[in-house]
C-alpha cells in the first residue's frame, strides 16, 4: 500500500541528517521560510500564465476598441466604442449570440442526460474489472482526430449517408445538415469530457451511504434522486462547464455539418481571418469570455471546480 | 447500491447505447478508409487496399505524426512542471487569492479555443515578432502549455488532498531535508496522478486543432493540420481515413496503461 | 502574495503598453493623402532591379489547383521541374477566398501569391505587394496585352505582378435533378425555386456582385452600370434578392471537396462553380453539366504577386517566369479549365482546341464577364455623385445576410 512505503523510505532519510551540507542549509531556509517556499511554487506558473495568457487576452479586448482602415486593412488605433456599438444593435449579432448559447445548453443538457447513467452504471453496477475496460472504452474515442469524426458525421448525415439509409425502413429522413446536426455531432464529440468527471464523482461517492439509504427504506429511484443526484451534482457541473465552453466557442464542426448556418464561432473567425476586422472579431470574442467568466465565478459556490 | 434487476438492466441498455453511439462513426471512418469511392459514399461501392499503402508512403503524414508528437511532449513536459508547482502551492498553503489562481489555471481550458488562439496569435505578431520570437514549434508549444496545465493541476492536487501532509512531516521530523522529504516521499505518491495527467494533456495537444491554426504559422503542420488541409484534397481524403483510423487502434496501448499505472481508477480528470 | 500580483500585473500592462506603442505591419510606409484613379495612393514601394542567386526556398498562397506538385494526382505536376531546374523548394498554401489570401499575406511569411482582383488591390493599398519589374520575367512579352495593365493589376502605370489567366464562375446542375437543362441564373435566384434546399453559392462578400450581376439583366430601371459600384438603393436590391436566396439555399462552399461530394451526394444539385470542380466531380461520375448562362457573370482574372517582405524575391521571380512559361501556363490552365495568359501556351495544351474552348482570344466573350474586382467608395463605373459602398460594407453586409 502507498502508506508502508512511505514510512520506508522515511526511514532511510534519517541517515542523510548526520552531515550538514549545502542542500540541507539551503533546505532549512526552505523549512523555516513558508513563504519563500509558496512563492517560489507559484512563481513560475503565476508568470507564465498571467504573462502570457492573461496579457495576451488583454491586449485582444484592448484591440476591441480600435477599429480597422476598411480599405487596406490596417488597424487604426484610436479608442472608440463602435464595435460594441455594432455587436448590440446589429441583429445579426444578436441572433448568432442567442443561437450560440441556445446549441451549448442543448448539447450539455443532452450531454448530461447521456452521461449520468452511463457514468452511474461505469461507477455502481459495473464490476471492477469491466470498469476498467469502459473507462478505456470511454477514453479511447478522444483519440482519434475531431476532424475524422466530424467529417464522418458530415458522410453519415449526408443525402446517401448511412443515417438516411438506415432509417428509410421506417419511412424516416435524416435531419440532414444544419443545427440539429450540429448539435448531435457536438453532442458526440464532447460526451467523453462530461461522462469522465461525473464518473470520478460518482465513483468517490462512499457505497455506505447508498446501503444507509436503502436501509431507511428508499427504493433505487428515491436514493438517485435524492442522495446520489445532490452529491454528483458538482462533477455534473464541472463536466457541463467543458461542453458548454466547448461548443460556445466552436466553429468547426458547424461549418462541417451546420450546413448554411452561422455561430459565435464562426463570425469570431471570419472577422479575425478572412474579414481581417480584429477589433471587431476582439469584441466578438469578448461576448463568450464573459459568459464563461461569469458562469465560472457563478459555479464557484457549488464546488465544481474541484471537480475537474 | 441495491438496484432493481430492470434499473440494472436498463441502465445497462444505456451504457451499451451510448457506447455504440460513440464507435458507429469510428466504425464508418474504418469501412470508409478501404471504400473506392473517394467522397465517402454509402453503402461502399467497392472495397480497397490502396489508401492504406498510400498512407504508408505519405511522407507528409509522417513528418505531421513527428511534429504532433514534439509538440505534445513539449506541451506536456511544461504542463506537467507548471501543474505540479501549482497544485502543491494550492493544496499545502492557505493564502490570500487562492480561489483565483484556481480560476486562473482553469481559464484558458473554460474559454473557447478561438479566443485563445486569436489572442495568442495578435500578441505574437503584435509584440512578439519584433523581439524575434516567430510563428513555430515553440508558439504551438506555448498554446498548448496554456490549456494542458489545469489538467496535470487537477490530478495532482486531488491526489495531493487525498494523501494528506502527514508522511510529509513524518519525514521531516525524522531529519530529512526538503529535498529528500520530496524525492523519497511525497514524489512516489504522487507519481501515477502525473502520469495520468500528462497522458491526458498529452491527448489533449495531439487533437487540439483550433488553437494550433493560430499559433503554427506556415512552416509547422501538426497531425490535425495535415488532416485538415488533406480533408480538402480529393485524391488524400481517403488517407486520413486511414491515419485516423490507425490512431484509434493505436491510442487503446495508452489508454490502458494509463489505467493500469493510476490507482485512481477514474484514470485522470480533465 | 499581494506584490507577487503586482508585479504579474505590471507585467502584463507592460505587454499591453508595448502592443500599443508597437507598429503595425509596415510603419513607416509613405501614405499619401491625395487619391489616385483607383480611389487610393499606394506606398512607395520599389521593384527588384536584378536577379540575385536562388534562395533555396518559395513560399506560395495559392488558390486550389494553382500549384501542383503531384500530389493530388501524379500526371499533374509542374512545380517539380520548377525546383529541378532552381533549386527553390516550394512550400504552397491553399487558400479558399481571397479574404483569407489578404490575411494570409499580411502576417509576412509568404513569398509570392495568386491574387484575384478582389484582393490584389487591397494588397496593394495596404503595402503588402511590391511592383513587379517585368522586365526580369523573360515570357512577359507573350502575355495576352489584354491582360496586361489592367485596373487590378497595375497603379498608374505600374505593373504589380503577372497575369496568370482567365476564367469565369459557372452554373453547374446534375443533369437528372434540374430539367429542363438550365441556361439562366433564375434557377438559383428564384424566389420559389424548385430546388429549394439544394443550391449552393460561393461563400464570400464577393457574391453579392454575382446578385448585382442578375439585377442587371431583371432589373435595369436599377441603373446598375457595374456589379462592384453600387450605391446604397442598388447595394440594397442586391441584399434583399440574396437573403431571399439565403431561405433556399443548402451550403454555401469555399472548399472545393466539400462542393464535390455535395453534388455527389446530391446534397446540391445546382450552383455556382468553377470548371475545376466540374472535371473532377464528372471525372467521380458525378452527373453533372455546366453553362455559362445567358446573363454573364462573374470571373477573374488572377495576378501573381510578390510579397514585400519577401526574403526569397529571386525565386520568386523564377516562379512567375515559370508559371506563364508556355509549358507550365498551358497545363496549369487546362487542369483548372481557365484560359491561359501566355499565347504561345495555346500550341501546348494537351487539348488541342483548349484555347477556342475557353475563349483565350475572344475579347467579347470576356466583355460579358465581370472579373473580381475590390469595391470601392469611389464608384468604378466612373459615377462622381453618389458614393459606393466598399468592401468592408460587403464584408459586413455578407455576414447579416448569412443570418
Amino acid at each position: 500500500m502507498a502508506g508502508d512505503q512511505g514510512l520506508n523510505n522515511v526511514v532511510t532519510t534519517v541517515r542523510e541528517a548526520r552531515q550538514p551540507s549545502l542542500t540541507r542549509r539551503l533546505s532549512g531556509v526552505l523549512h523555516r521560510h513558508r513563504r519563500l517556499r509558496l512563492a517560489l511554487l507559484l512563481v513560475a506558473p503565476m508568470v507564465v500564465l498571467v504573462v502570457v495568457y492573461l496579457g495576451a487576452l488583454a491586449v485582444l479586448l484592448v484591440s476591441a476598441f480600435w477599429t480597422t482602415d476598411d480599405f487596406t486593412g490596417q488597424v487604426v488605433r484610436e479608442g472608440t466604442l463602435d464595435n460594441f456599438r455594432q455587436l448590440v444593435t446589429s441583429d445579426v449579432y444578436r441572433a448568432v449570440t442567442f443561437r450560440t448559447v441556445g446549441v451549448a445548453a442543448a448539447v450539455t443538457v443532452i450531454c448530461a442526460v447521456l452521461a449520468f447513467p452511463m457514468a452511474l452504471y461505469m461507477s455502481k453496477v459495473a464490476s471492477p474489472r469491466r470498469r476498467k475496460l469502459l473507462v478505456v472504452a470511454v477514453l479511447t474515442p478522444l483519440w482519434a482526430s475531431y476532424l475524422v469524426k466530424a467529417f464522418a458525421w458530415r458522410a453519415m448525415l449526408s443525402g446517401d449517408g448511412v443515417v438516411n439509409w438506415a432509417l428509410a425502413p421506417i419511412g424516416l429522413e435524416g435531419p440532414g445538415f444544419g443545427l440539429t446536426a450540429t448539435i448531435i455531432v457536438l453532442t458526440y464529440l464532447w460526451l467523453p469530457f462530461m461522462v469522465l468527471p461525473v464518473y470520478a464523482g460518482l465513483e468517490r461517492l462512499p457505497d455506505s451511504l447508498l446501503e444507509a439509504s436503502s436501509d431507511l427504506g428508499a427504493g433505487a429511484g428515491r436514493t438517485v434522486r435524492s442522495v446520489v443526484l445532490p452529491l454528483a451534482f458538482p462533477a455534473v457541473v464541472a463536466g457541463a462547464i467543458f461542453t458548454f465552453s466547448l461548443s460556445l466557442g466552436d466553429y468547426i464542426a458547424v461549418q462541417i455539418v451546420g450546413g448554411k448556418s452561422q455561430l459565435l464561432g464562426n463570425l469570431i473567425q471570419g472577422n479575425a481571418g478572412a474579414a481581417n476586422n480584429l477589433p471587431l472579431a476582439a469584441a466578438l470574442a469578448a461576448v463568450p469570455v464573459l459568459i464563461m467568466v461569469v458562469l465560472l465565478l457563478g459555479v464557484r459556490r457549488t464546488g465544481a471546480l474541484e471537480n475537474l | 447500491m441495491r438496484l432493481s434487476a430492470r434499473a440494472r438492466a436498463g441502465l445497462a441498455a444505456v451504457m451499451v447505447l451510448g457506447l455504440a453511439f460513440v464507435y458507429v462513426p469510428l466504425v464508418v471512418v474504418l469501412i470508409s478508409s478501404f471504400n473506392t469511392d473517394r467522397t465517402f459514399g454509402w453503402p461502399p461501392s467497392g472495397l480497397t487496399f490502396e489508401w492504406w499503402s498510400r498512407a504508408w508512403d505519405n511522407p507528409g503524414a509522417r513528418t505531421a505524426l513527428a511534429t504532433s508528437v514534439k509538440a505534445g511532449l513539449g506541451a506536456t513536459a511544461i504542463a506537467l512542471v507548471l501543474g505540479t508547482m501549482a497544485s502543491f502551492a494550492v493544496a499545502r498553503y492557505r493564502f490570500f487569492g487562492r480561489d483565483a489562481v484556481s480560476i486562473l489555471i482553469v481559464l484558458p481550458i473554460a474559454l473557447p479555443g478561438i479566443v485563445t488562439g486569436i489572442a495568442l496569435s495578435n500578441a505574437i505578431s503584435t509584440t512578439l515578432s519584433p523581439l524575434g520570437v516567430s510563428f513555430g514549434l515553440f508558439t504551438v508549444i506555448v498554446g498548448h502549455a496554456t490549456f494542458c496545465v489545469v489538467v496535470v493541476y487537477n490530478n495532482v492536487l486531488a491526489r495531493l488532498r487525498r494523501t494528506g501532509g502527514s508522511l510529509e512531516e513524518a519525514s521531516m521530523d525524522l531529519g530529512a531535508d526538503v529535498f529528500a522529504t520530496f524525492r523519497h516521499v511525497t514524489f512516489p505518491a504522487v507519481r501515477s496522478a502525473l502520469v495520468a495527467g500528462g497522458l491526458l494533456a498529452f491527448a489533449l495537444s495531439f487533437d487540439e486543432i483550433i488553437v494550433t491554426t493560430f499559433t503554427a504559422g506556415a512552416s509547422v503542420q501538426t497531425l490535425p493540420l495535415w488532416i485538415f488541409t488533406n480533408l480538402a484534397r480529393p485524391n488524400q481524403a481517403p488517407v486520413v481515413n486511414v491515419v485516423a483510423a490507425l490512431l484509434v487502434v493505436l491510442s487503446v496501448v495508452p489508454v490502458w496503461l494509463a489505467q493500469r499505472i493510476s490507482s485512481d481508477p477514474a484514470g485522470g480528470r480533465i | 502574495m499581494n506584490s507577487k500580483v503586482l508585479v504579474a500585473v505590471a507585467a502584463a500592462a507592460a505587454l499591453v503598453l508595448s502592443a500599443c506603442g508597437g507598429g503595425a505591419d509596415d510603419g513607416g510606409e509613405d501614405k499619401a493623402t491625395t487619391a489616385g484613379d483607383q480611389g487610393f495612393t499606394p506606398p512607395k514601394l520599389k521593384a527588384l532591379d536584378k536577379l540575385g542567386t536562388p534562395e533555396g526556398e518559395l513560399n506560395i498562397v495559392a488558390w486550389a489547383g494553382y500549384v501542383e506538385d503531384g500530389s493530388t494526382d501524379p500526371a499533374v505536376d509542374w512545380v517539380t521541374p520548377f525546383e529541378e531546374e532552381t533549386g527553390c523548394q516550394v512550400n504552397v498554401k491553399t487558400a479558399p477566398t481571397s479574404d483569407d489570401m489578404v490575411n494570409l499575406m499580411k502576417t509576412g511569411q509568404y513569398d509570392v501569391v495568386s491574387a484575384s482582383g478582389d484582393a490584389s488591390l487591397r494588397l496593394i493599398a495596404s503595402g503588402d505587394v511590391e511592383p513587379v519589374n517585368t522586365d526580369l520575367i523573360t515570357n512577359y512579352p507573350d502575355v495576352f496585352e489584354a491582360l496586361k495593365m489592367k485596373p487590378w493589376n497595375s497603379v498608374d502605370g505600374t505593373a504589380y505582378g503577372v497575369p496568370h489567366g482567365r476564367g469565369a464562375n459557372l452554373l453547374m446542375y446534375r443533369t437528372d435533378e434540374v430539367k429542363p437543362a438550365p441556361d439562366s441564373w433564375d434557377v438559383v435566384w428564384d424566389a420559389d425555386s424548385p430546388y429549394k434546399g439544394k443550391i449552393t453559392a460561393y461563400d464570400s462578400p464577393i457574391y453579392i456582385a454575382d446578385a448585382a450581376v442578375y439585377l442587371m439583366a431583371t432589373q435595369p430601371d436599377l441603373g446598375i452600370e457595374n456589379p462592384y459600384a453600387l450605391d446604397d438603393k442598388q447595394f440594397q436590391a442586391a441584399i434583399d434578392l440574396l437573403k431571399t436566396q439565403n431561405a433556399n439555399i443548402g451550403e454555401y462552399w469555399s472548399d472545393y471537396t466539400k462542393e464535390i461530394q455535395s453534388f455527389k451526394n446530391a446534397d446540391s444539385v445546382v450552383g455556382t462553380t468553377w470548371q475545376i470542380i466540374v472535371n473532377l466531380a464528372q471525372a467521380d461520375k458525378a452527373p453533372v453539366d455546366v453553362v455559362l448562362p445567358k446573363e454573364g457573370s462573374t470571373g477573374w482574372s488572377d495576378t501573381w504577386m510578390v510579397a514585400t517582405k519577401s526574403a526569397n524575391k529571386t525565386c520568386a521571380y523564377k516562379w512567375l517566369d515559370h508559371i506563364i512559361s508556355p509549358t507550365a501556363n498551358a497545363q496549369v490552365s487546362e487542369w483548372f479549365g481557365e484560359a491561359p495568359s501566355n499565347a504561345k501556351a495555346c500550341a501546348e495544351t494537351a487539348v488541342k482546341n483548349h484555347c477556342e474552348i475557353f475563349h483565350a482570344e475572344d475579347e467579347a466573350y470576356f466583355d460579358q464577364i465581370w472579373y473580381w474586382t475590390t469595391p470601392i467608395s469611389q464608384c468604378i463605373d466612373g459615377r462622381t455623385d453618389v458614393k459606393c459602398k466598399d468592401y468592408g460594407d460587403w464584408t459586413t453586409a455578407w455576414q447579416e445576410i448569412k443570418g
